[in-house]
């Protein structure tokens, strides 16, 4: 054996009905350095971590430790191999201290009482060893997500575990605290510990990872050396062609005030505070206006209290000079609003209704599809669903019958993305319109909103993605803590400058002109 | 054959009878354990039903028997079905039938009415009903089967007292409508002759399967349908595009109690049947509903099959033979088959599953042996 591996993945083939999600993959993991793994959603990463965790069996290939072949056959194996993770959302006890969390499942005990003062000890001894700054009694709900991403990484070191893997680590956190995962990840690794890296942020793996192996629909693409590659090379092997990077779009032309939010307050689900407070903003015509924010700061219980879904406590929202503060939903979407939702799982699509049925989700009651005796006029709703089939290139199994469940999250989206587009609204509110999807189809997507754009009409889009909110938008309010903290140009400002903001950090007094 | 498989029609019926034929086996083996004996013949007599008579003219009267209780038993499964596309399980159904039963009687015997406003009283007080589970259901959101079984013993009681005023004097039950309400009684339309001058056949039989098609109407080719359905499927969904899902749940939960509702005076305007003021259990009609929508594979027209079929082993079981079986065994053996008729949904989806690991190996056997042909597939897929 020439090189030392912590652990290797050979060979992994794991099929599903209909698919096959690994084909032929093999990692290897070197002791002590960062690995990345590096593919679009969809590529294969979840199910060959899920294999690597025991969570499903592979039918061809085998997995290595220290050079031996190891059977997996559940987490409990896993963790014995001293395999731990961090997932993308943690495993935390809300209403737990951190310290409880840590030795949750492991608890130090005689005759069944605890003993935490030993656990204690070890867990600041750790804490300093790899400068991982936590508060061991703090709850889980008072601290940031930062430390709440330290208490994950610190219940993996608890429990000696050699071999960590983050999913998608940074997806939750601003940029300064991106740069500490960053800072604690190369710590980690000089220690001896061994790193593996998912994600599909080109320029984190650029900056942590030594390795990095890519995947594409389910099959290996190859492993580089970080040192020897190029972006561009990275992002070409993970899609297969080349990508630009830049959305091109000319300047904007502000016309006519299409939306006026005024001091608006919405109550949150979760606490008894408000998780939106005071916000007032325009969305004029021409413009995209783009809320930025780091997920949980008020952004969609803002959306739901605009769109309808949730009551305002107090303040007024004006469409096109009309008040819809009060309106139910479908009087404000025939009033010229249109909602790419969030979750389009929850609220975009009625997943087993076929294609077609959720092609005109919002407009069946309109009489091209419904007859005054209520009767539904299928025959229109085939033509309609054809063109928008065609416009919008929603690619399906069966075409306008295909069950919405079948297709591919890329697809669905294209779907509600033409629903709401065609309808023309004179203002398009786009939340996360790109979540989860691949390169190419957010390309796509970011056409879409442009045009949208250019013919006139206003754009309010919600993103959580930095790339996403320096590239499309036309003007920049942040949210932080259900307000708005500050209004930026991304012509002129920077992704430092926008974290600050987005941390809380810095705030300016914003008018809503 | 594959592919006729995979259709959601053929699969619903495939599946209904796989259920049908469990229930008759799981029954035989108990009718085995309790005298081995008699089971076959018990079993026979169970699916005869009427066929037990030689004369055809005895077979006949019989045949409508079932068929008069049929039409409640039909009505009573659309109300569960029409909920459940609204994603609702109304297991209130029972306790609606007794309310459209009770305000049905009440109004023949107590008040005199004519038939036709005794039907609209029963739909009003079955929709009542089913508007109290729906109001709490969409403004609370209290679990429909706690508030609908809690409220078919409200139902239950309600009707015991209320009908006590105009019982028989010597005996617990109603009096009848035949004698004492004539004006209430259903018209036969002429249809009691077909079956052998079976008095009880009356229009119940004909609107019951009328009202299916109107479901089945209803449900698949109007946009109140499409509003209901897509509330069912996605509460959110519904939301967020603009429906009123609220209004839909109470406005489904009010149809289903009108059906119900209906239901029973469907059955006590025939005077087939008179109400018992002392019972203590509440009617198996609406509970038997659940198992006929969903034998029925969910769909309007094939409830109207899967309720008789279900009426036919009910009635079937009275003529299994007493002398060799305790007199609950005809119900045992009825229910036995009913019970296994609620697995339909199983059973559909255990045949998916296995349709879809043939494939899987049928997919893996055609990769390993024939590499160009999905090489020449990969490529359309990048152009496309």
């Amino acid at each position: 054996m020439a090189e030392n591996y912590a652990i290797e993945m050979l060979h992994i083939t794991k099929r599903f009905a209909g698919i096959v999600a690994n084909d032929d993959i093999t990692l290897q993991l070197k002791k002590g350095e960062i690995h990345a793994l590096l593919g679009e959603n969809g590529a294969g990463k979840s199910t060959l971590m899920s294999v690597l965790f025991g969570l499903y069996h592979a039918e061809e290939g085998e997995i290595r430790k220290d050079g031996k072949t190891v059977e997996i056959r559940d987490p409990n194996d896993a963790n014995d191999l001293g395999i731990g993770m961090v997932h993308q959302h943690f495993k935390l006890v809300e209403c737990f201290t951190v310290l409880d969390n840590i030795i949750m499942g492991v608890e130090p005990n005689k005759f069944g009482f605890l003993q935490k003062k030993d656990a204690r000890q070890k867990v600041l001894a750790l804490s300093e060893k790899y400068g991982l700054k936590v508060d061991p009694d703090a709850l889980i709900e008072d601290i940031t997500v930062g430390m709440q991403q330290r208490t994950e990484i610190l219940k993996m070191l608890y429990r000696d575990n050699e071999i960590l893997i983050f999913d998608e680590p940074t997806a939750v956190l601003t940029p300064q605290e991106i740069e500490e995962l960053m800072h604690i990840m190369k710590n980690l690794a000089a220690e001896g510990k061994s790193i593996l890296f998912i994600s599909h942020k080109l320029n984190e793996i650029m900056e942590v990872a030594d390795r990095c192996t890519v995947l594409r629909k389910g099959k290996y693409i190859g492993t580089v050396n970080v040192k020897d590659t190029t972006m561009e090379e990275l992002s070409a092997m993970m899609v297969g062609r080349n990508v630009s990077f830049h959305v091109e779009k000319a300047p904007a032309k502000p016309g006519e005030v299409l939306l006026d939010v005024s001091h608006v307050t919405v109550a949150s689900k979760a606490h008894k505070n408000n998780a939106v407070k005071d916000v007032s903003l325009k969305v004029r015509a021409g413009e995209v206006v783009c809320i930025a924010g780091i997920d949980g700061n008020g952004q969609s219980e803002f959306i739901h209290g605009l769109t309808g879904l949730e009551p305002l406590v107090s303040g007024s929202i004006t469409l096109l000079g009309k008040d819809i503060s009060h309106l139910p939903i479908r009087k404000r979407n025939v009033s010229g609003m249109g909602h790419i939702p969030e979750d389009r799982h929850k609220h975009g699509l009625v997943l087993d209704y076929s294609l077609e049925n959720n092609l005109v989700l919002e407009r069946y009651f309109e009489p091209e599809f419904t007859s005054k005796a209520g009767f539904l006029k299928k025959k229109n709703i085939r033509a309609y669903a054809e063109t928008l089939i065609d416009r919008y290139d929603v690619r399906s199994g069966q075409g306008p019958v295909t069950p919405a469940r079948s297709m591919s999250g890329g697809n669905q989206q294209k779907a509600i993305i033409a629903r709401e587009i065609d309808r023309n609204p004179r203002l398009l509110v786009a939340v996360q319109p790109t979540r989860g999807l691949d390169v190419g189809a957010i390309e796509n997507i970011h056409k879409r909103i442009i045009d949208h754009r250019d013919a006139g009409n206003g754009v309010l889009l919600v993103s959580l993605e930095l790339d996403e909110v320096m590239d499309v938008s036309d003007r920049i309010l942040v949210m932080y803590e259900g307000e708005i903290v500050g209004e930026l140009d991304p012509k002129q400002t920077t992704v430092e400058e926008l974290g600050l903001y987005m941390a809380g950090a810095k705030r300016d007094e914003v008018s809503a002109e | 054959m594959k592919n006729l498989l995979k259709k959601d029609g053929v699969q619903s019926f495939v599946a209904s009878l796989i259920c049908i034929l469990l229930g008759l086996l799981i029954g035989y083996i108990v009718l085995l354990f309790i005298n081995p004996t008699g089971a076959g013949a018990a079993i026979l007599e169970v699916l005869k039903n009427f066929f037990h008579y030689s004369k055809p003219s005895l077979q006949l009267k019989n045949f409508g028997n079932t068929l008069v209780k049929t039409a409640p038993l039909l009505m009573c499964s659309l109300s569960v079905l029409f909920c459940y596309k609204v994603g609702l399980f109304n297991i209130g159904a029972a306790g609606q039938y007794v309310a459209g039963a009770c305000a049905g009687i009440y109004c023949a015997l107590k008040l005199g009415w004519g038939w036709l406003p005794c039907l609209i009283a029963a739909v009003v007080c079955g929709a009542v009903f089913g508007v109290a589970v729906g109001l709490l259901k969409a403004y609370r959101n209290v679990n429909e089967v706690i508030s609908g079984i809690m409220l078919n013993w409200i139902g239950l009681y309600l009707a015991n007292m209320l009908l006590s005023g105009v019982k028989e004097v010597a005996s617990p039950y109603t009096l009848h409508i035949k004698t004492e309400a004539a004006k209430a009684l259903l018209p036969s339309l002429g249809l009691d002759k077909l079956f052998n001058g079976n008095q009880y056949i009356t229009l119940a039989i004909p609107l019951s399967v009328l009202l299916a098609v109107a479901i089945s109407v209803i449900l698949n080719k109007t946009k109140f349908g499409y509003e209901l359905k897509a509330t069912g499927l996605n509460r959110n969904a519904a939301k967020y595009c603009g429906m009123a899902e609220k209004r839909n749940i109470i406005v489904s939960l009010a149809i289903g109690g009108a059906l119900a509702g209906l239901g029973g005076a469907l059955l006590y305007l025939t005077d087939y049947e008179q109400w018992l003021c002392t019972g203590s259990s509440v009617p198996g009609m609406g509970f038997n509903g659940i198992a006929a929508a969903f034998l029925g594979g969910l769909n309007p027209i094939g409830t109207i099959f899967s309720s008789y079929f279900i009426q036919h082993i009910t009635s079937g079981g009275a003529f299994v033979d007493k002398t060799m079986y305790c007199s609950q065994i005809s119900d045992l053996i009825s229910s036995i088959i009913i019970y296994l008729c609620g697995f339909v949904l199983f059973i559909k989806y255990a045949m998916n599953k296995v349709i879809a690991s043939r494939e899987n190996k049928a997919a893996a056997a055609v990769k390993s042996d024939d590499v160009p042909a999905k090489d020449a597939d990969e490529t359309k897929g990048g152009e496309a």
